[in-house]
């Protein structure tokens, strides 16, 4: 399992700063999986934003890397990847940017909003 | 087969919706409410490795001597000796040793800071580690982020980290006096950071032959005294 992640990313030295990222995550999952009395987590479901500076292939080999041992050993990973969506306040418009410059589509204004895409959350788990 | 039923029933869905950054968060905000009560100006200053970032702090510390009482947490590789360089300037500077570590957190800085007699000073100046990727995410308690590019870095820069340059108060250009050397398209370069941080005050600088430092440190004490 960890081999063929390894074929995948040809830089064989995993990435310091999504384990760091996982390590925080697996925090919080073990924090919440004591409070419902539980004993193991079998599915950790994760959202991350397209400007979270995080490349969600790099957090699933982390993930296997800083849940060895741990009670969420073999646990499922889902990462549910959510795009940057911007809002201009001039046209009262959301979009999804396209490209580097966050423009409005209607008016081509670059003073917009970020409204989504920041995201680095832990959404839900799956206990027993 | 009874029991691996029983285990698959007795499973349950926890909702957590907790930013896995809440906690360096809490700490940001720890430090925020300390630096306020002082009325410091903190500001985190984020490039690559090599762009200028300890050569421009080390000027501005020192050309603002007497005008501003400033003081410095650098995050260090252990080959570094940028707190060295820095306390040339007759700032306190404190070091954070980061080993690998990407980027600072709250924390650290948190923990730093608390080596400093805040009272004493108007400005707090933060060298991150020089990454224009992991730092984004961490939120130090500063009330500027300083972006730095080189001119020597082209002017397609702030495409390639545009999350970063996203999150800038101030853009830095440095080695002004070499750009044209390095045959630097300006007017590309400024269009560039114009549209991808529209929100950002843009300065062009020579941190070391001190072009263009006038214009910062003015506008720097200007948002000092609004404090
Ligand atoms: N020509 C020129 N060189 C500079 C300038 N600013 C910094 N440097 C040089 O660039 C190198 C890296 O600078 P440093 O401050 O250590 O960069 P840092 O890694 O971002 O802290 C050093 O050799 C500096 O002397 C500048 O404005 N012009
Ligand atoms: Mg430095
Ligand atoms: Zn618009």
């Amino acid at each position: 399992m960890i081999e063929a992640v390894a074929i995948q990313n040809p830089k064989s030295k995993i990435d310091m700063h999504e384990v760091s990222v996982m390590q925080s995550a697996l925090e919080i999952a073990l924090e919440h999986m004591r409070r419902q009395n539980a004993a193991r987590i079998h599915r950790i479901h994760m959202r991350v934003g397209a400007l979270s500076s995080v490349v969600p292939e790099a957090l699933e080999f982390a993930f296997d890397v800083v849940t060895h041992g741990t009670p969420a050993e073999g646990a499922t990973l889902e990462i549910e990847r959510v795009p940057a969506v911007c809002r201009c306040p001039a046209c009262q418009i959301e979009f999804e940017p396209d490209g580097y410059f966050y423009e409005c589509p209607q008016c081509g204004s670059l003073n917009v909003e970020i409204r989504r895409g920041r995201e680095l959350e832990l959404a839900f788990l799956e206990v027993s | 087969m009874k029991e691996a039923a029983t285990e698959t029933e007795s499973r349950q869905v926890v909702e957590v919706n907790e930013g896995i950054l809440s906690k360096n968060d809490v700490f940001a905000a720890r430090n925020r409410s300390l630096f306020n009560a002082t009325g410091l100006l903190v500001l985190n200053v984020l490039s690559s490795p090599g762009s200028g970032k300890t050569a421009f702090i080390e000027r501005t510390l020192t050309d603002l001597r007497g005008r501003l009482r400033g003081a410095v947490i650098v995050g260090d590789l252990a080959t570094d000796n940028d707190a060295k360089r820095i306390a040339r300037s007759g700032a306190p500077a404190v070091q954070i040793t980061t080993g690998d570590m990407c980027h600072l957190e709250a924390e650290m800085v948190g923990k730093a800071a608390g080596q400093l007699n805040l009272d004493d000073l108007d400005v707090l100046i933060i060298e991150n580690v020089g990454n224009l990727v992991c730092p984004s995410g961490y939120d130090l308690g500063e009330n500027l982020r300083v972006v730095l590019l080189a001119a020597t870095e082209g002017e397609d820069k702030p495409l390639k980290y545009p999350v970063m340059f996203k999150t800038a108060d101030v853009v830095i250009v440095n080695k002004m006096d070499i750009a044209e050397a390095a045959g630097f398209d300006r007017a590309t370069a400024l269009d560039n950071i114009r549209r991808i941080a529209p929100q950002a005050v843009i300065f062009e600088v020579s941190a070391r032959t001190g072009q263009g430092m006038q214009q910062w440190y003015d506008w720097l004490e200007q948002r000092r005294a609004q404090m």
